[in-house]
């Protein structure tokens, strides 16, 4: 069984399984790490979104074998260590406008509003309406509204 | 022992419960019967049946809802059992409850601390409330459904909450040598009257009574309430934002490996036989595989092993009930069962409008998919689920094992959404069987493909209506709604027949004689106008679909009926939908919410060509609300790209409004009302299954289209009315109904084509059907192209 190995919230990890498992099962049944949920398997719902060196990803869609020992992936679980703290400044604002409802999506919701933030500063700009609307995440609780104010509130929070 | 006089503050004026039966404006306040439960610390428990209170005199011409209504039954199906429900102060200062509901992001766990720490003077903080499992003597006490949990609750709870608050003090009276009178208690600590304090933590084995002892105890006067009534945040959302809450598919039991089904390619169809069992099980990662009646299952060491097993499966199908049928055929055997209008006399010269309408299939599917894990042995198994339902769940269960009921044991575990899904056990009963089968704990996931496939639906539905109008007036007002069998088999049936009796005679009378459905349909569906004479009926046909009451069951399909039409009604006596609306409106309630709606929202602003509002109402859960949106309907918007969606016409703005009684947790209530419009938005719009050639063709979130942010208003606004009820209404399904009905109004008046199909892009599949056999997708492996 070939050995795989990559960096998991700032930690080099390995396992032993075959190349084409995907990350999200790698994560979820090998390693415990359950932050990323499962809701479609096909990078649909994006309820598993993740980081990848740092961009939003979906480990349902990415073969185990395709990640370098050097790949740095990050879940809901390891945010805070992103900036040093004990909640994300996107997760702060998460719980400020008390956006769950049942939660299930709401890691991969809270991994794509900080990827998306990020993206459009790369872009030489704040993030707009426009880019609300391209939000993928599925929350099937409806909570569409509180998402878009917090994700607008996290970035103001986003150094 | 007697509970003391209320000591946090003055008696109160009027009870919030029960009439008060006190003279007008005086001072009495009805007790409560309760017990202090035998025990080594404080538990203390509510007796309710006693206490049930005389229903109000029947007036004329009232539907039935509005003298009791499936609130009522719930709740009165709940009171023999109150007293069963216990809350304990542990010695460390805290209290804790567990609740005989299920938590699925509606917040009752938030709203029912809050109760909690109300009556029994505690920081919510100090409130701690798990979920119960199943308890068979709870009886029909144990079902979350019906957006009933707080209303029938909320009583049972503050009396026990009340009643240990008594003990405390009395054991803090004997402690400290003075009269209970001369104590009173702040944030969890009992202080006397030369400023000694005593901790609820201290007083907890002290206030323990070795032998159940009945007591009675006068409720807090709402007047006094510090805690219900202020926004709260979620005590989960931590747990939540850090990817640290538990979902079923998140626990760890023993053994238990992820196991999927191969499930057959049309809708309950059945396996007669793996052909390549050998080939399969020399998969990489695959454990088991066993032949059960809805698929075959394997088990592996990962979900992605057991969905690449699936895909190389083999199998021999029998056919399902119904191959061969299609969307058009299914609507050709509603329209037969329909039942007939008989309009009643109205003058020769009466105008008559006459609309009918049809609502295809839809998922309730929530993002969790069906799950649950077994672990089923020799002589004993357990479950853990996110059940509404667990009592039954329990027994079906043990029913399936061929065990006896105490030999199962189900814990509740909390669910990642429901709206209606979790009704039912189906996951829970199929990992048993398969546990059972291959002898193995099993963790047992749907795969999403099979939630629309062979999930549970809101059933297909058409709906008549014919009113009759003459001189401005409506003299009569009749809907028909003709429907695929809901199936209620989770058991509101059985509260049914035990509880209909109980109700007021002109109730009985009413509802005795008709089935599970079109009781549940006749507690349900309030029209909400004054129409003269209004009849509102359901027939059912064709029990072989997968079905359930999906959010708010019968009334977002009834109501956008009846909304449209009454816009065609205001246009032939040539008013404005909302003045029309406003002198109709039988409740002052309804009235308050479009008035609010329409100054918030702007009602009758000039708008661009291919932009209209919509306005509607909706009545049900001791509660009224309306909703006032903007949609744009131009060919720019309707016709934008996105890559696997549904765009269509967008909605810009919406104002909703809403009265649900008294509210426990502000914040949580608008939550479910922004909630309960995304469902009414996606009902009227975008979401639905296609039945063809005996499947559905919808297999996930890229085919069936829920509402998604580039549907959502940029501006949505939540507004909760002040209240003339002293206990709460119902909230969780509350907000979908007028969502729904405005979305379908707003559409109409843009585009001035009545639509009558609902969700008006039914009909065009857009999409490729993802494979049958096998009955999953592959995952793709491109995710990396698509980082950002």
């Amino acid at each position: 069984m070939p050995k795989q190995t990559f960096i998991l919230n700032g930690k080099p990890v390995t396992v032993n399984v075959k190349d084409d498992v995907r990350v999200l099962w790698v994560l979820r049944d090998l390693l415990g790490v359950t932050g990323p949920k499962y809701g479609c398997g096909i990078n649909v719902c994006k309820a598993c979104t993740s980081h990848i060196n740092g961009k939003a990803f979906n480990p349902c869609s990415v073969r185990v074998g395709d990640l370098g020992r050097d790949d740095e992936v990050t879940t809901i679980e390891g945010l805070p260590d992103t900036v040093g703290q004990d909640l994300h400044p996107m997760q702060e604002a998460w719980i400020d406008r008390d956006v769950p409802q049942c939660g299930y999506c709401q890691p991969g919701q809270i991994m794509a509003a900080v990827a998306l933030v990020k993206k459009v500063r790369r872009e030489g700009r704040e993030i707009r309406d426009a880019d609300l609307d391209t939000i993928r995440n599925i929350c099937r609780c409806g909570t569409y509204t509180r998402i878009r104010e917090a994700v607008v509130q996290g970035a103001r929070g986003m150094a | 022992m007697t509970a003391p006089e209320d000591s946090t503050g003055p008696a109160g004026t009027s009870h919030d419960s029960a009439p008060d039966t006190g003279p007008p404006g005086g001072v009495r306040r009805r007790s409560f019967l309760g017990y202090v439960v035998a025990g080594t610390t404080l538990v203390a428990a509510a007796d309710l049946t006693m206490a049930r209170p005389a229903r109000a005199a029947v007036p004329s011409l009232p539907q039935v809802p509005e003298l009791y209504d499936l609130e009522d039954l719930q709740t009165d199906a709940a009171l023999p059992t109150s007293q069963l429900i216990t809350i304990e102060i542990n010695e460390d200062g805290t209290a804790s409850f567990a609740l005989p509901r299920m938590e699925v992001g509606q917040g009752i766990t938030t709203s029912t601390a809050m109760i909690i720490a109300e009556e029994l003077d505690l920081p919510v903080e100090k409130v701690t409330v798990t979920l119960a499992p199943a308890r068979p003597e709870l009886v029909f006490n144990q079902l979350t459904g019906g957006s009933n949990s707080t209303v029938s609750t909320y009583t049972p709870i503050r009396v026990a909450s009340a009643i240990a608050r008594g003990a405390l003090l009395d054991a803090a009276a004997r402690q400290l040598g003075y009269a209970v009178e001369r104590l009173r208690t702040k944030d969890g600590v009992v202080i006397g009257p030369g400023g000694e304090t005593l901790g609820y933590g201290e007083l907890a084995t002290l206030a323990a009574s070795p032998v159940t002892e009945v007591v009675d105890v006068l409720l807090k006067d709402p007047e006094e309430f510090t805690r219900i009534g202020k926004p709260r945040n979620r005590d989960d959302a931590r747990l939540a934002v850090t990817g640290r809450k538990d979902f079923t598919l998140d626990l760890e039991v023993k053994g238990a490996k992820p196991t999927m089904l191969c499930r057959p390619p049309t809708l309950n169809g059945s396996p007669k036989r793996l052909r390549n069992k050998k080939k399969i099980l020399k998969m990489p990662g695959v454990k088991q595989v066993a032949v059960v009646d809805t698929g075959v299952a394997v088990r592996a060491t990962t979900f992605g092993q057991c969905i690449d097993a699936i895909r190389a499966m083999d199998v021999v199908w029998n056919d399902g009930p119904v191959e061969g049928e299609s969307d058009q055929t299914i609507l050709a055997r509603l329209k037969k069962a329909e039942l007939p209008l008989a309009v009643p006399e109205v003058p020769l010269l009466a105008k008559t409008v006459e609309e009918r309408f049809e609502f295809m299939f839809r998922s309730s599917a929530a993002l969790e998919p069906n799950c649950a894990i077994a672990d089923v042995r020799e002589d004993s198994a357990e479950i853990w689920a996110g059940l509404k339902v667990p009592i039954l769940a329990q027994q079906n269960i043990a029913q399936a094992l061929g065990m006896s009921q105490d030999q199962v044991k189900v814990n509740v575990v909390t669910g990642g959404g429901s709206f209606g899904h979790k009704l039912f056990s189906d996951a829970a009963i199929e990992a048993a069987k398969v546990s059972q089968a291959m002898g193995k704990p099993v963790k047992l996931m749907w795969h999403r493909a099979d939630e629309p496939r062979q999930g549970r639906l809101h059933p297909m539905v058409t709906s008549r209506i014919r009113a009759t109008v003459l001189a401005g007036q409506v003299l009569s007002f009749e809907q028909r709604n003709t429907s695929v069998v809901t199936d209620f088999s989770h058991g509101l049936g059985e509260i049914i027949t035990s509880t209909i009796d109980e109700a007021p005679t002109e109730v009985g009378k009413k509802v005795g004689g008709l089935g599970f459905s079109q009781t549940i349909f006749t507690l349900t569906q309030e029209l909400g106008y004054n129409f003269g004479v209004v009849t509102q009926l359901l027939n059912e046909t064709d029990d072989r679909f997968n079905t359930g009451s999906m959010r708010n069951i019968y009334s977002p399909d009834t109501r956008v009926a009846v909304e449209l039409v009454v816009d065609r009604l205001a246009a032939e006596v040539g008013m404005d939908p909302l003045e029309f609306r406003l002198k109709h409106a039988k409740s002052a309630k309804v009235r308050k919410a479009l008035e609010k709606v329409a100054e918030e929202g702007d009602w009758g602003r000039r708008m661009p060509a291919g932009f209209a509002q919509g306005i509607a109402i909706h009545q049900e859960y001791k509660g009224a609300t309306a909703c006032l949106v903007e949609i744009d309907t131009r060919p720019e918007t309707v016709n934008r790209r996105i890559r696997n969606a549904v765009t269509g016409p967008r909605v810009t703005r919406a104002t909703f409004a809403v009265d649900a009684g008294l509210v426990i947790n502000p914040q949580g209530l608008k939550a479910q009302m922004m909630g309960g419009f995304s469902d009414g938005l996606a009902l009227t719009l975008t979401s639905s299954v296609h039945l063809r050639d005996g499947h559905f063709l919808e297999a996930s979130w890229d085919n069936y289209y829920y509402t998604r942010q580039w549907n959502i208003p940029p501006r949505f606004e939540c507004f909760v009315l002040p209240s003339e009820d002293r206990l709460p209404g119902g909230a969780g399904e509350a907000g979908v109904a007028a969502s729904a009905a405005s979305v379908a109004c707003a559409y109409a008046r843009a585009t001035g084509t009545m639509p009558t199909r609902f969700p008006i892009n039914h009909g065009k599949v857009t999409f490729k059907p993802k494979s049958f056999v096998p009955s999953v997708p592959k995952s793709p492996t491109n995710g990396l192209k698509f980082t950002y």
